[in-house]
Parts: C-alpha cells; structure tokens; sequence
C-alpha cells in the first residue's frame, strides 16, 4: 500500500470535498477521520454487517471495502445528507416513530440502504426489503420495525406526493 | 386499564432524532487533542509461563508508549466477585488472547503492525478446554480442583420420591458459547493528569463497576476516578464486565504517557478476546405419574466459565435458580458447578444461565410428554405454577399468575393444534420437505438474585436545570433497551408534565448516584421505581414550597423549578431501594424470594426442514408473555422482537468454533447472525398483570426474549422430523448426521 498522498476531489452530500490522503485509504476512513462524517459507522471491515453503507454514484456500497482513489470525482451520500431534526428524510421519521432504531449502531447503514431501495423501487414489497436490507445487520432489533418503518416510509411518501430532504 | 398518558404509550425515543441523523457519537466518533491510540499484545498460547518480551525489528519504538504488568501503580486485578482476574498478564497466562503488552502511538495504522512485531515465549503448559476435561481435573488449572463455584438447591424429600414415580425419563443437554455480536466493538478513551485526575469514557453497561475497578488498578481516591457511558451500539450483557478492562488497558497507557489514549477494538479482536455465553451441559431425571404429574426431579448443571471466575458464579446462579422451569415440583434437587477452562473469560450474555437452563428443561418436557403419551402443551398445563404455590426455592408466588391463559393465547395466536395436525398429515407423504411446530414456556426472575438488589442498595435522583427542566440522575445506561425513554416517561408521568420537558442527566459517575449496574432486566422495575419515588419527592417540594399549585401546566411547572432553583440554589429529590416486604433470601440453602417478580412467557416456533439441504427455515413465531405494566408498547415489542432473533441465531446460526481455546471463526463472515431474510414474521403479544412494586406495575423485560426460542425451535424440528435433538447450535452439518444417516424414527422414550 502507498502511502503517498494523492488529491482526491468528490461530492458529499451534494458539496465538492477535496483531500490529501494514501489512495489506498479506505472510503470509510477518509469520511470519518477527514471529513469528520462520523455519522458512518465501522462495524466488521470485510464488508459484512452494513453500518459503512454509503451512496457512491447512486450506487450502494461498503465504503469499508472502497479505497478512496475509486471515489475519485464521484458523488458520495452518506446518512448526514439524508435530513436532520426539522428536515428528516421520510425513512429517518419512520425509523424513529416505527422503533427501528435501537442502539442506532446499524442504523446510519440501514437508513441510506432503505432510502437507496425505496429510489429504485419506491413500492416494495416485504421481500422486497428484506432483500434490500440483507445486506445490514442489526441485533437489536430483530429487523421487525425496521421492515414496518420502511414501510410506512413508503406510505407517507406516496401520501405526500415526495419524501422530503436528500436521499 | 389505568389511566396515564404518558406511561404506556408509544413516546419517541429519546436519543432517536440524533440516532436517525447519523449525529450520535460513539467511542470511535470521539478525538481529543493529543490522543494516542491504543493496541493490546495478547497470548498466543492456552495456558503457560511467559519467559520473555522481545520487540523486534522495524519499528521505531522509542516512539511507542510500552505498557507491562510492573506498570500498575495499585492492583493488577479486574475487580469483580474474586480476584483472580490480571489486567495484564506478569508471569502467567491462562488462555489465549490474554493481555499481556500495552502499545500506545499517534499514528492508530502503525499499531497492527508493532503488535505483530512484539513477540512473547512461553514455556507451554498443559490445558483444559472443556467441562469434561475441566471436570476430569487434568490437569487441575484453577484453585483445588477446577471448580469455581457450586450450588446445592434442594427441596421436598428427593431421594424418597423416586419409588411413588410411574416413570423416570433421563435426558442429556448442552448448550455452546454465542458471541454478543453488538454491531460497535468494545472501546474506551482515558484521559489523565495529576490534578484533574483520572476520566475513562467508554461503550459500556455498568459505570460504576468500571470506576470499582479503576479505583483499585491505580490506587487513585475515589474522587480521582470518573467513568463516562458515550453512547453505546448494543451491548446484551457484553458491556457488563469487559469494559472494565479494555477502560483499564486505555487508563494505564494514559497514565504512562500523560495523553488521552484510545483504544477501539477492530471485529476480529473483540470476537477472539471478549466474553461469550457460558457453554453448559445439563443432565435431568424426572419422575413423574402416569397422569403426568411430575413428582420430582434431580438436575446436574455444569458450566464452562472459561479462565477466570469473573461472573461465573452469578450466572451458575440463574442457571440453578430457572432449572425447574414454571413449574410445580413437589421436590426438586439441583446441583450445579463452573467449571475453569483455558478458554478466554464467559461472561454475561442476555439471560444469564437462564437460556441454558430453560433449554434443558423445556426440551427435556418434550421428552417426558412423548414417554407419558400425552401433547406437549398438555403436559405442561398439568404442571404449571400456580399463585400460591411455590418455586423450586421454595418462595411462595404471591403474584396473581395465569399460566394456563399464557398458553392458550399462544396456542391459538400460532394455530398450534390445527398446524400440528396438519403438518402430521403433510409429513407422512415423501416430499423432502418436512413442516413441525414446537413450544417452550418459560419464566425469568427480575432484577438481582436474592439478596442482591439489598447489597445494591441503589440510589436515584432527580434534580432541576437552571433553567427549570427536571432531569433524570442515574447510573443506569442506555444502549438500545430503551432506559432513557422508560425513565423520562416514568418521570414525565409522575411529575405530571409533558415528556418532553424532561431529560436524562449525563451517564457520569461524578454527576449521578449509583443505582447499580444496568443488567438482569432490572432497570423498568427497580430503576423506574426510584425514579418514580424520586420525581414524587420533587414534585412535593416544589408543591409544598407554594412557588406551585396543583392543576398546573408544564410552563408553569418549569417556571416554578427555575424560580426555586433560584431562590436555594438547587432542588433535587432522592430515592433509596427498598425491598418489597416479605422478601427473605438464605444464601446458604439458596431458599426463599430469589425474585422480587417473575416475567412469564409461552413462545411458538414453527419449522420447515428440508431432508435433502439439512437445512432449517424459521418459518413463524408467536411470543406471548406477561412483563406486567407495558411501559413503552414500541420499545417492548422491540426487545422482545430482538431477543427472539438473537435467540433463533442461538439455535441455528451461530457456532463459537474454539480451538484449544481460540476462536477460530472470529469474524462476521463465518459466524453467522440472522440477517434481514433469515427472521421470520415474529408476532409479539403481552398479557398485562400491573406488578405491585414495579413502576407503575412493570416488571423486568430484556433478558427474557432469549430463553424461549432455541427450545420452542429444537421442539418444532423434533415435530417435523421425529429426531429430539439435545444440543445446540444445531447446524445443517448436525442435522445430516442425524437425518441423513437414518431414517427419521421416534426416539426411545427413556
Ligand atoms: S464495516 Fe463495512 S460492511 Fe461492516
Ligand atoms: S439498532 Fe442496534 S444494531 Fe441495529
């Protein structure tokens, strides 16, 4: 691994980030240890449990698996883009009112994992999400609320036309 | 139903805005300036004495902060029950994984690479690694002879029994290890300078067992020690006592060097070095008339409590105590033992010795129903405690009981005995895909065991800001559970104001009075009763101090605890513990109120298995139980919800796989948890029998989840393919050496 620092340029959330770091760095890192985006979470390194899920050109990603120079001009969306306190994102109003938060460790991961399912399939069915959030584990929840939750997501977007804030 | 508005209903989680927003900040979201980061050298041996340290080449260590036993300015010793615990390995080492080297560096990426670089010998020792070469005593690894502690739980005449019986059914059971698996590992970040002191922040349960065990480890004053809870990602009993020593590793290499230090466990570290479940083994004989009356049993529990006492002797405890299950037994002996192993520390996990225990025994029930020919529900109905009658320890329940409307909720909320017979049918034909249901009822004592809540002797409090808003004060912790929600509605509702005028002051031990650790499934009832007497005792204050009159809104509540606050300069209400009376407990014979109160469930799994993969598929499950007073609907159904999951994963995901005491499956790729597609449609019910002494009528409610699942499971494969499996974790692999080598027939009865 280099450890050579290479200029790395992105968008997060919508606003152009730039930093000096090894190209080899993972994604994870950089959000967290540059970007102080600590909203991201580590939860195994190998790609396993989800809490690092982030958006990297639309797609959903293990930002644990993702060496920084792969992110190189892309469009990076993490949970702190989603919304916050007044502007809450339909499927973080749902995971708090629907308990599909717990110790909120998987939750950063799980919540841009269900706004990424319900952008590309706004209408799911249960299998549908459990398929969509297989990829993050929680284990505190026993996933229960966290299927109603983006459930009610989608109902409360389809009630009001558009999900508010980014995501 | 009562009548509040706030205790009962569905109210936000109180941390849950910043938890949605990605803004909560966790152990390894928080720097300070100056920090260094923390690595730990372990023993790559079971069991040995350590000959010498080398540092090897390629790394720069005059830049490494270097911490060794000599180091400890007080005791090297985790204060818990014993004191066999070291933080710091100084001569000997008893498992793998054993701490033995403290390395600190700014730069956190180097670390990996100077662990690796620090090389320890040993000369090797013999080992034991589990129960029956533990039992064996050879050789014998810790004290005389293995055994860390013992109980003899006796009552009624047992040897004298045996010739009234019909029938005497035996049946060995066993239980593996199962990793916490909380989604954030263990960590802590510890600060130190002469003057201020010393203050460990950390992901964990209990603050002031950390702060205990500081206080020894440095020798420092009381006051010189300060434990902050951040917020924690999950915990389930792992955050109990392990903290104590990851705090302690972060605090001795903070002291050395004078910087904050860090120290964050990546996965592979923390699944190879932290607790897991006791792995247990136990054996039932029962007699029992032809009616199926069971007349009395004798129990053998062994435990596998790993290399140090640690908690062993409080989980064999619980272990002993809910061996009998809900049930009346005219007498009963049980006779338990944790046995030392080279294996690293079991600790607390979610139940404690419960789940081990309510394994045997409910599919041991199995086992007697099918020798009696009688249903298994049936079996169980005919045995069920009643009020008035009394446990296995001889304590009488006063509590109005209904176990027999417990199981008829469950029966008919699954469709048992439709499915059943259905199943039946569908399995006689030759498809490969066999369907079973199966059932487990259970109890789950809360709070400490017997007298432990009076030695607790817990205090909480509540105070106001100066601006007017009441806080919450106590050392209970919140890690998902929900206690700061719980509390905050026990306050809101007591001091008659909205909840959201209230808050929990910081999880600080220089801030809160200790209300003891946050385990046993303690916090609703005991917690929240002090809460409760505390937010009454402030309440009257500013009642009686006329600044307030009854009828009165949250504005002018607040205005009037701000304009107290100004006028005394503080108000602040306490609460002490108090035993409900008639509680009377000899920890000798282990007779009398082992619980305060009991939480009661019947749960129902049903099964499909697949003869050509070996393969098990949860396919529904209904919990039905009884947690007295619901103080929160959302956050109830979510712990039980969880529990269920954690409980399926028990009995078919995840398998501890340990090699002479390592584990050799130390990360998420082959230790496998129930994901997202793996649960199935859990359905959660509460019968609600309001608790006396509980607040407002709770009883405790998050340990309870985890002891039903794996026997209703292992029930319902027994009725799907006539084969009682005895142990888990059950993997496909275990069922293909039953099914696959013969033909599913019934098992022998005795
Ligand atoms: S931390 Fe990236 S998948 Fe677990
Ligand atoms: S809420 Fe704790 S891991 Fe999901």
């Amino acid at each position: 691994m280099s450890d050579r620092l290479h200029a790395i340029r992105f968008t997060v959330n919508g606003e152009g980030r730039a930093v000096q770091v090894p190209p080899m760095k993972r994604l994870l890192d950089v959000l967290r240890e540059d970007l102080h985006l600590t909203g991201t979470k580590e939860g195994c390194g190998e790609g396993e449990c989800g809490a690092c899920s982030v958006l990297l050109n639309g797609d959903l990603v293990n930002s644990c698996l993702v060496p920084v120079a792969q992110a190189d001009g892309a469009a990076i969306d993490t949970v702190e883009g989603l919304g916050a306190d007044e502007r809450l994102h339909a499927v973080q109003r749902a995971f708090l009112e629907c308990g599909g938060a717990q110790c909120g460790m998987c939750t950063p991961g799980m919540l841009v994992a269900s706004a990424h399912l319900l952008r590309k399939n706004p209408r799911p069915d249960l299998a549908a999400i459990r398929e969509g959030l297989n990829g993050n584990l929680c284990r505190c929840t026993g996933y229960m609320r966290i299927f109603e939750a983006v459930e009610r997501a989608v109902s409360s977007t389809s009630a009001n036309g558009a999900s508010e804030g980014r995501g | 139903m009562p009548q509040e508005k706030i205790v009962g209903q569905p109210m936000l989680r109180k941390e849950g805005v910043a938890k949605v927003c990605g803004r909560a900040q966790y152990i390894d979201d928080l720097t300070l300036p100056e920090m260094l980061y923390g690595a730990t050298v372990r023993s790559s041996i079971a069991r040995g004495r350590i000959l010498g340290i080398e540092f090897g080449e390629g790394i720069p260590w005059d830049e490494f902060v270097i911490v060794t036993a000599t180091d400890i300015p007080g005791d090297n010793e985790i204060a818990l029950i014993n004191h066999d615990w070291p933080c710091l390995a100084a001569e000997f080492v008893n498992h793998p994984e054993e701490p033995i080297v403290l390395l600190a560096h700014r730069d956190r990426h180097l670390l990996p690479k100077a662990v690796a670089a620090a090389r320890v010998s040993y000369e090797e020792w013999p080992a034991v690694f589990t129960i029956e070469e533990s039992e064996r005593g050879e050789p014998v690894v810790w004290g005389e002879d293995n055994v860390f502690k013992s109980f003899l739980m006796e009552k009624g005449d047992v040897d004298a029994m045996w010739a009234g019986a019909d029938l005497i059914v035996e049946g060995d059971y066993a239980t593996g290890a199962q990793e916490h698996l909380y989604i954030e590992n263990n960590g802590a970040i510890a600060a130190f300078s002469p003057e201020e002191g010393l203050t460990v922040w950390g992901s964990l349960q209990c603050p002031f067992y950390v702060h205990k065990s500081l206080v020894k480890l440095t020798g420092l004053a009381e006051e010189k020690v300060r434990i902050v809870q951040v917020e924690t990602g999950g915990a389930f009993g792992g955050k109990e006592d392990y903290p104590s020593m990851i705090g302690a590793h972060a605090a001795l290499l903070a002291m050395k060097s004078g910087k904050p230090v860090k120290i964050a466990y990546d996965r592979a570290e923390d699944m190879a070095a932290t607790t897991k479940r006791h792995p247990s083994r136990v054996r039932h004989r029962t007699a029992v008339t032809r009616d199926g009356k069971l007349l009395g049993a004798e129990i053998e529990i062994a435990l596998d409590g790993g290399a140090y006492s640690t908690l062993s002797a409080t989980v064999l405890s619980r272990a002993t105590i809910h061996a009998g299950g809900p049930y009346f037994w005219p007498s009963i002996r049980v006779r338990s033992k944790a046995f030392a192993t080279n294996c690293p520390p079991h600790g607390a996990f979610r139940g404690f010795g419960a789940p081990q225990s309510l394994f045997a025994i409910e599919r041991h029930m199995d086992h007697v129903a099918e020798a009696l020919g009688l249903a298994p529900d049936e079996l169980r109905r005919r045995n069920f405690l009643k009020t008035g009658q009394t446990t296995t320890t001889g304590q009488e329940i006063k509590e109005n009981i209904d176990l027999d409307a417990l199981m008829g909720r469950a029966l008919k909320e699954s469709g048992y005995h439709a499915k059943r017979g259905r199943f039946a049918r569908q399995n006689a034909g030759s498809g490969m895909k066999k369907k079973g249901i199966g059932l487990a009822s259970f109890l789950h004592g809360s709070g400490f065991t017997g007298s432990g809540e009076r030695y607790l002797n817990s205090l909480a409090a509540m105070d106001v800001t100066t601006e007017g808003k009441p806080r919450v004060l106590v050392s209970s912790t919140e890690f998902g559970q929900g206690t700061n929600t719980i509390l905050c509605q026990i306050a809101a509702e007591t001091l008659g104001i909205d909840y959201e005028a209230v808050e929990m002051g910081p999880p600080d031990t220089s801030v809160v009075p200790n209300t003891g650790p946050t385990v046993a499934s303690r916090t609703s009832m005991v917690v929240g009763k002090l809460v409760h007497s505390a937010a009454v005792g402030l309440k009257q204050t500013l009642l009686t101090s006329g600044l307030l009159q009854e009828g009165y809104t949250t504005g002018e509540f607040v205005a009037a605890a701000r304009t107290y606050v100004a006028q005394h300069g503080a108000l602040r209400a306490e609460s002490r513990y108090q035993a409900p009376p008639g509680v009377h407990w000899d920890d000798q014979r282990y007779r009398g109120e082992a619980y305060a109160a009991y939480a009661w469930a019947v749960y129902v799994a049903e099964v499909t298995v697949d003869l050509a993969t070996c393969g098990v598929e949860v396919d529904d499950f209904v919990a039905v139980q009884e947690v007295g007073r619901v103080l929160n609907p959302v956050l109830a159904g979510g712990q039980i919800e969880g529990g269920v999951a954690q409980g399926i994963g028990y009995a078919l995901y995840e398998k501890v796989v340990l090699q002479n005491g390592h584990m050799a499956n130390n990360q998420m790729t082959n230790y496998i948890m129930p994901t997202a597609e793996d649960v199935p449609p859990i359905h959660v019910f509460f019968e609600e029998i309001p608790f006396g002494y509980g607040a407002f009528g709770a009883k405790g409610i998050g340990e309870l989840p985890h002891d039903g699942p794996a026997p209703a499971i292992l029930n319902a494969i027994r009725d799907a393919t006539g084969v009682g499996f005895r142990a888990i974790t059950l993997l496909p692999e275990d069922l293909f050496v039953e099914l696959a080598v013969r033909e599913p027939v019934a098992e022998a009865a005795l």
